[in-house]
């Protein structure tokens, strides 16, 4: 397809990355030259240089046969205007706008039609529903869900003294007394499909699939315990702080938020009601012991600072604090998070390109295209569900039959309402949706792509 | 720098060019001319299996890939072709001397048409058509064609920019569409369809096939390899026409063509590049007609060789159809300045391009009124569109460079003890990728007569100019082999 991206800060140059190597035609907008000239080094994409909602410009884009844009630029309003100068010029065209400020979150919905916005993706808020799952069912540091919900791909750490500590994933499952599935292992930022005899070592990253049901069953045999989270300190008060203690607050749990600034604290207080706003410096040890980050349930580190979220989190682990997620814009490795011993990492701008990758690729799906795609371990591994339709090969073939591409694995099977986690012996129907999992360097994008 | 990578890349460049090779094996087959087949067929045979080795050791390369790999892969790239290219002339012995094999290699590759042979015509058939086929593959550059070949990978897709950029000839370097490949098959579409027609046309003036063939490739390269002794000059009036029209029609920016199949004939024709450039031709072509009418019986003779002259000289073809040599100074020095000029950005043509002389034009001419006024805040346009200050910059460090490079040379060449006007018009010459200069090295003499040292200089100064100087500059600067930059 062929696909403007208008702004090409963090966000946009990650979506040119992923979606030129899905093969789209990419034509990135920015004021900044120098910029540009930097992508149009890195990707084989046509570099324009202007106002992206200007007319002018978006013509010499040729916005007129263009299937896509998404405007990504730092302003909601820019995005807006963008977005609605491109209908505008085209009326068939699909626009995504990034949309952050809370104060229009509520007219975008509505007026989505005036805005001629077919999509308005929200970073911030995106990360604050990916923290607030994390926190409501603690124990796994990340978690994709696919098929409206019914399946789950979790990722958990072997921590020293676990009974997972060398056990081969063969006798893993008597351990773990529930149905689940390793689909991949990330062992010193190595990520691999592992095989039968493989053998689990402390601090070795697992992923595994499975139902709600059957992972929580997992959790409790490997010991961590699932007590609900009741009371959270937010040290940061941004847009990310503001959704999720929204969230949070709504459904009952004490909710701590610790802002410098003085009058984004005032601000807070007024639009938060139920959250107990403080200022001070979350960076201040002595601070956060006085506010009692002992007795926090979880503490979320969540300022613009990379550097100080990771400072954060580690005070809050020497403390004892069962769970701490910690926000992280710029770092990508992951060596470093190991390194320094951060365990859930949220990354908003990770989640805003997967948002609206996974929007794309629906586009598509007249073709038998993948209905969602996640990535995780770093971006090393893939995870993408599909409906089997009437084309599709292999229907009704046990798996132990089919000639998969190497690193292609079949993670999980719905049929209905129900999760099937797959065996040598199962197979899939028409109507069925599965979920595949993939490492990044093999290139699928419909169905019938998996066989080799 | 990443060596396998670029060691990849050759081996892709010489695998590519000995493709190109298997018609000119099948011609000497046909013609039943034993020597050439066996140099060719043994030039295909141990280049492609070292070539197949080099790449299988390159193949796990890692995809870092920088300006700096760019410029070196184009650089030695450009230097493995024509090593690769001479080997059939000397194999087969009709080009005895390996200096003079490379020369003549060199010159076919970069478009430039110098020969150092004094007997073309006692070459044979598979090794006229491949020193012709030189022009046609260096006119618009190996590493396009395998652009346009090969896709790109998905994960370091943009180091094709790279090679766009430092191959193609002009001052900003730009894609057509979005994808580099889709961009290399637009060129290279254009670039074929219209050397058919120039074939076509050719062939209407009965011309002898394989000299039809021949004569395209030297006018689609605007190289300028003659079949005969005596270039185009034997041929009829309309053959040597044809030339002249297709000869102009290659030094036009190709963007201006593809622009024309969208149907935006207007931008086209408003195209500053464009019309400096047939200004400057129409403009030529009369002050040469009035000054050398004298010598012509007709008037219909005094403008065909006024315009083919004027035509192979701008676009640096270097075909000849009568002794320029012979003409009176004020028309040899309008002939000198056109080799300075050159054909348009975005062509095969070579020399200094249209599009570098009307920038520097209007720098100058804002310079000038910012020392009137220093206050005067004045943007330097081209088409309407402001130029930015890095192309200009660049545009001066070109212009410096360029200039070095001359003076250097022709102070080496000097040394062969020819007269002043011979050493100087080898050097623009060559430098220029035109071919004839003046006197020694005029239309009706070649190189052969050179040193050892003038050639080395010479094809250096090929090299340089085929490829805008700086990827072969670059390969002799000690800061490029160094870990860090």
């Amino acid at each position: 397809m062929k696909i403007i991206i208008a702004g090409a800060g963090k966000v946009g140059s990650m979506l040119t990355r992923w979606l030129v190597s899905e093969g789209h035609e990419i034509i990135l907008v920015d004021r900044r030259k120098e910029i540009l000239e930097n992508c149009s080094e890195q990707f084989d994409i046509l570099a324009v240089q202007g106002n992206c909602a200007a007319v002018n410009t978006l013509k010499q884009t040729g916005v007129e046969d263009a299937d896509v844009i998404i405007a990504v630029t730092g302003g909601d309003e820019y995005n807006l205007l963008c977005c609605l100068t491109a209908h505008t010029l085209n009326p068939d065209i699909h626009t995504i706008a990034r949309i952050r400020n809370p104060e229009y979150a509520d007219q975008i919905y509505n007026m989505q039609e005036t805005f001629a916005s077919s999509l308005a993706v929200n970073p911030e808020k995106d990360a604050a529903r990916e923290i607030d799952k994390l926190l409501k069912y603690p124990g796994f540091l990340r978690r994709d869900t696919f098929a409206k919900d019914r399946a789950e791909i979790v990722e958990l750490k072997v921590k020293p003294g676990s009974p997972m500590e060398n056990i081969s994933l063969m006798d893993l499952n008597n351990i773990l007394k529930s149905k689940v599935l390793v689909c991949a292992i990330n062992r010193g930022g190595v990520v691999f499909a592992p095989s039968g005899d493989f053998v689990l070592q402390t601090d070795d990253h697992l992923f595994v699939t499975g139902s709600r049901e059957e992972l929580t069953k997992m959790l409790k045999s490997i010991g961590i315990i699932t007590r609900k989270v009741k009371s959270v300190m937010l040290c940061g008060g941004g847009k990310v702080s503001y959704y999720l203690a929204k969230l949070l607050s709504e459904s009952g749990v004490q909710v701590e938020l610790i802002e410098k600034d003085y009058e984004r604290c005032v601000h807070l207080a007024e639009v938060l009601p139920d959250v107990s706003v403080v200022n001070g410096d979350a960076s201040n040890q002595n601070f956060l012991e006085s506010e009692g980050i002992q007795n926090a349930d979880a503490v979320v580190a969540l300022t613009s600072f990379d550097e100080m979220n990771m400072i954060i989190s580690l005070y809050a682990k020497n403390y004892g604090v069962e769970q701490v997620v910690t926000k992280v814009d710029h770092v990508e490795n992951q060596i470093i998070k190991d390194a320094v011993g951060l365990e859930s990492v949220v990354c908003p701008k990770d989640l805003c390109c997967n948002h609206i990758v996974r929007y794309i690729r629906a586009m598509e799906n007249k073709s038998g295209a993948a209905l969602s795609v996640h990535t995780f371990a770093d971006g090393q591994m893939e995870a993408l569900e599909f409906k089997v339709d009437a084309d599709t090969r292999n229907i009704d073939v046990p798996l132990k039959d089919m000639n998969l591409k190497k690193g292609v694995l079949v993670a999980c099977i719905t049929r209905g309402g129900n999760l099937i986690i797959p065996d040598g012996s199962s197979s899939y129907r028409v109507n069925d949706g599965i979920v595949i999992v993939k490492s990044g360097d093999v290139n699928i994008g419909k169905i019938n792509d998996i066989f080799a | 720098m990443n060596y396998k990578m670029i060691g990849r890349i050759l081996s892709m460049v010489a695998l590519a060019e000995l493709l190109f090779m298997i018609p000119a094996l099948l011609i000497s087959v046909a013609y039943d001319r034993d020597g050439a087949t066996h140099a060719f067929a043994v030039t295909i045979a141990a280049v492609g299996i070292l070539s197949l080795i080099t790449y299988f050791a390159c193949i796990k390369s890692e995809t870092r890939f920088y300006a700096r790999e760019g410029l070196v892969s184009v650089g030695l790239g450009w230097i493995v072709l024509s090593l690769i290219g001479c080997l059939p002339f000397y194999i087969s012995g009709e080009i005895p001397n390996f200096l003079d094999a490379f020369f003549e290699s060199v010159s076919g590759f970069t478009t430039t048409g110098a020969s150092i042979m004094s007997n073309v015509e006692g070459l044979t058939e598979g090794m006229l058509y491949w020193r012709s086929f030189t022009h046609w593959l260096g006119g618009m550059g190996v590493l396009v064609f395998i652009l346009a070949v090969i896709p790109a990978s998905g994960k370091s897709s943009g180091f094709t920019m790279h090679l766009l950029r430092a191959e193609s000839p002009g001052p900003d370097v730009g894609k057509l569409v979005p994808r580099m490949r889709q961009t290399a098959v637009i060129l290279y579409g254009l670039y074929i369809v219209l050397t058919i027609l120039d074939f076509v046309f050719l062939l209407a003036g009965h011309m002898d096939v394989l000299e039809a063939i021949c004569t395209a490739f030297g006018t689609a390269g605007t190289g300028g390899f003659g079949v005969k002794n005596d270039s185009i000059a034997s041929y009829s009036p309309y053959i040597q026409n044809v030339c002249t029209v297709f000869m102009i029609l290659f030094g036009i920016n190709f963007t201006c063509y593809y622009f024309l199949l969208l149907g935006k004939v207007k931008d086209v024709f408003k195209d500053e590049e464009l019309r400096l450039y047939l200004g400057v031709i129409a403009a030529s072509i009369v002050l040469i007609a009035i000054n050398i009418r004298p010598m012509y019986d007709s008037l219909e003779e005094t403008v065909r060789h006024s315009a083919f002259q004027v035509a192979t000289v701008i676009t640096t073809t270097g075909f000849a159809t009568t002794d320029f040599d012979m003409w009176p100074t004020f028309s040899k020095m309008i002939m000198v300045m056109l080799m300075f000029i050159g054909a348009s950005a975005g062509s095969t043509g070579g020399g200094f391009k249209c599009g570098r002389l009307l920038l520097l034009f209007k720098t100058l001419r804002r310079n000038l009124e910012k020392t009137l006024n220093p206050q005067k805040i004045k943007v330097v346009r081209n088409n309407g569109r402001p130029v930015n200050e890095k192309v200009l910059l660049s545009l001066y460090t070109y212009l410096i460079a360029y200039v070095f490079i001359m003076i250097v040379s022709i102070l080496v060449v000097s040394l062969n003890g020819e007269s002043m006007t011979t050493t100087v018009t080898a050097v623009i010459a060559c430098f220029n990728n035109i071919g004839p200069g003046l006197d020694g090295v005029g239309p009706t003499c070649n190189y052969g007569g050179l040193n050892v040292l003038s050639k080395v200089t010479l094809i250096f100064d090929m090299l340089a100019g085929r490829l805008e100087i700086f990827p072969i500059l670059l390969l002799i600067t000690r800061k490029t082999w160094k870990k860090l930059v």
